[in-house]
């Protein structure tokens, strides 16, 4: 009971935090068609300038200004990166933040050093906030889920109530006929591309100083993103919303539970022994395949279902 | 005599390969040179690997994120049938692991592709992204096929040779290495010309279409996920000859994403392409990764310049020029490329000082590296050469813009011409 109410707290949390990188992915993803390799790596450039400016000014003016400065060059990457290519296929838009990909990751390791940098969490908020069955739960990480959840509601909110969200939910469908209604749907490309990655900025903030700052946090994480977006289905938050928690859930419950399939077979009076065909596949536990789940996930999805857990339209 | 006449590019090159080793030969001692010859060796294994990636981008269409799951599945199968024939087990050549190699990437093209080739575009990339991820992580967890971190190392000489050769020395390698690209690049050619070659063309262009015409897209892919898988895995088998070790590395999306890269920069269009792009990505790679901490910048660089600028790719800007050389013009482009030649020197410069500047500041301050031109060195942190650096790359561009101007217009005029004279024979 123990382990599985600390597992929930904590898979939540995680949930939460892939959560706000994967809904800027998705709505890009199902505005543009084009999967945003670059997206994992303005997470990390968010953790790094929030590390940078809260040497500086502290922690909550980071908390604004890093995401706003990853907005930014969200929106410099679509006008003069992405619109250019776009007439040469999806291929080359996606080889285009693939290579953007590349080219930050080793910026960022000239700028800050392959090391991991001391981002740490700001002293208010270091202190734990209560104890459930002796494990402590740290108020920084009630902090995340406060953000997250208020991003959450924001993004629904201004999707589904003001003017300029039924005209991007438009442009999202029927991009054609949202044109030729008048509105300007090029710019509406850059703002969902820069709003997409100020959340992932915004992540990036507030998860840089519960992982690890470090040149290689885009490449851990990227892969992980992208399958959230797919399981969770094109144009559809709330199936986003959905796989996000439910991928927090799996990779932290993995590693908790140390079960193998031959446990499994045991219970049921079948004995595996090294001499069982597939005694390797059968003894490998739980915990070891944990990274795994999430991609055996997406590969079963796509093969049966390509539309994703509550995608509209096919990938 | 027509065969020769039709095919004397491939004769060039095996040519030009076999003799280009002797430019490094070391007459005093009588040796080839060790690195060069590795080097080339490397560069026919991913031509190999790049030509069968192309096999699915170019000809059908597929971005695949997870090719090198073939290609080191491959090598995996060639160095277990090589410990097998040393153990006495089996009988098999030499010559022919680079076969089971491909044996192998053919079982599990076929296997694997029943599963990714349900789907295609985008679904199939993140099909391909996963089981990339899959496959590369089974490889640490499971000992007994994958050898886990340490992997499988081989010994490749065997007294089995039909040739009566021992394969000790590099030089035997390569040889074999350039028989059997040569062997691969030919089959590959070919297939480009089988019914499945053009169906796939059709199933990329028009998916729909080429459904309603009779055929089953999803065969054509699957057929053609396999026959890559072939190719990919006569590629690690040779892979593992070279290095005689295959480890987790040659499943890992690294790989996977040089082929992308090679492709992509030599041009899907065109069948030698991706050897070229083979050839500057190896070079990048075990050239300037040598010289320079930021070679993955400069390789990201090129990556998007390509892409922006010449989504055709090395091959594609090549076959640009076709009509202009038919009408016996060309000689009229070389002065304004000459005249750009300078500012684009001047830009790369440019560009090439900051970065080192940049990099040798931090990670090479890091790793107590001192940054010297010409044995001369240089104080990165003193602005001097950061404004030299930021003066040539603004001039440089700037110089650029106008000389491409001047190029773009004699292009035109030029490209006209071309068009006038193919309309009116």
């Amino acid at each position: 009971m123990e382990v599985l109410v600390v597992s929930l707290l904590n898979g939540l949390v995680y949930g939460m935090l892939l959560f706000m990188l994967a809904s800027g992915l998705t709505l890009i993803f199902s505005m543009m068609g084009v999967l945003n390799f670059a997206h994992a790596s303005v997470y990390m450039l968010g953790a790094y300038f929030a590390y940078t400016i809260s040497l500086y000014v502290g922690f909550w003016p980071a908390l604004i200004l890093a995401p706003l400065l990853c907005g930014l060059i969200g929106a410099a990457i679509e006008m003069w990166g992405l619109r250019r290519v776009h007439r040469h296929g999806h291929v080359a838009e996606l080889l285009l933040t693939f290579g953007l990909a590349l080219i930050i990751e080793k910026v960022v390791q000239m700028t800050w050093g392959l090391l991991p940098v001391p981002y740490r969490i700001p002293e208010l908020l270091d202190f734990p906030l209560f104890r459930v069955y002796g494990t402590q739960f740290p108020a920084y990480r009630a902090f995340m889920l406060l953000i997250s959840a208020l991003m959450f509601g924001a993004i629904w909110l201004g999707l589904r109530r003001t003017r300029v969200g039924l005209v991007i939910q438009a442009a999202l469908t029927h991009p054609e006929m949202a044109s030729a209604l008048g509105h300007n749907v090029p710019r509406i490309f850059t703002l969902v591309f820069a709003a997409g990655t100020a959340l992932a900025g915004l992540a990036g903030v507030i998860g840089g100083n519960y992982q690890v700052t470090e040149p290689a946090m885009a490449f851990t994480m990227g892969p992980i993103v992208f399958v959230v977006v797919v399981f969770g289905g094109l144009g559809s938050l709330a199936g986003c919303f959905i796989a996000s928690i439910l991928m927090g859930l799996v990779q932290t419950f993995a590693v908790v539970f140390d079960v193998s399939l031959a446990d499994l077979l045991a219970k049921f009076g079948i004995a595996v022994t090294s001499s069982t065909p597939f005694a390797e596949v059968l003894n490998v536990t739980l915990p070891r395949v944990g990274a795994l789940l999430p991609f055996l996930l997406m590969v079963l999805i796509l093969v049966f279902r390509p539309r994703g857990l509550m995608g509209t339209r096919d990938t | 005599m027509t065969l020769l006449r039709r095919n004397w590019p491939w004769l060039l090159a095996l040519v030009v390969l076999l003799a280009f080793p002797f430019l490094f030969y070391d007459w005093t001692r009588g040796r080839h040179s060790g690195f060069v010859l590795t080097l080339m060796s490397e560069i026919g294994v991913m031509a190999i690997f790049a030509l069968s990636y192309n096999m699915l981008l170019g000809q059908a269409g597929l971005l695949s994120f997870g090719h090198a799951v073939l290609f080191g599945l491959g090598a995996y199968c060639a160095a277990h049938t090589v410990n097998l024939v040393k153990a006495g087990t089996i009988w098999l050549p030499t010559e022919l692991v680079p076969l089971a190699g491909g044996l192998g990437g053919l079982f599990f093209g076929f296997v694997l592709g029943w599963l990714v080739t349900k789907q295609r575009a985008t679904a199939f990339a993140m099909i391909t992204l996963g089981l990339g991820e899959l496959v590369s992580a089974a490889a640490l967890m499971f000992m007994g096929f994958f050898g886990g971190e340490s992997g499988i190392t081989i010994n490749r000489v065997m007294d089995t040779s039909l040739l009566g050769v021992r394969y000790t020395s590099p030089w035997q390698v390569y040889c074999l290495v350039l028989a059997w690209a040569f062997v691969a690049a030919a089959l590959m050619r070919l297939q480009m010309q089988t019914p499945l070659g053009r169906m796939a063309n059709a199933t990329r262009d028009n998916f729909e279409r080429a459904q309603f015409v009779g055929y089953d897209p999803r065969r054509v892919r699957w057929m053609q996920f396999t026959l890559a898988g072939f190719f990919a895995g006569i590629g690690g088998g040779l892979y593992v000859m070279i290095y005689e070790i295959v480890t987790f590395d040659t499943v890992s999306a690294v790989k996977s994403a040089n082929a992308l890269l090679a492709v992509y920069i030599g041009g899907a269009g065109a069948f030698f392409g991706p050897v070229l792009g083979t050839i500057v990505v190896v070079l990048l790679q075990s050239g300037v990764s040598l010289l320079s901490n930021a070679w993955l910048l400069y390789v990201g660089v090129l990556f998007i310049v390509m892409v922006m600028y010449a989504p055709v790719g090395l091959a594609g800007l090549l076959g640009m020029h076709a009509p202009i050389w038919r009408g016996g013009r060309l000689r009229e482009l070389l002065l304004p490329y000459l005249r750009a030649l300078p500012p684009a020197l001047m830009l790369l410069l440019g560009f090439v000082l900051l970065v080192e500047l940049a990099s040798f500041t931090t990670i090479g301050a890091a790793q107590g590296k001192r940054f010297a031109i010409a044995g001369h060195a240089v104080d990165t942190v003193s602005p001097v050469p950061w404004a030299i650096a930021v003066a040539a790359l603004a001039v440089g561009a700037l110089w650029l813009h106008r000389e491409a101007r001047a190029l773009r217009e004699r292009w035109d005029t030029l490209m006209e011409d071309a068009k006038r004279r193919a309309g009116a024979p």
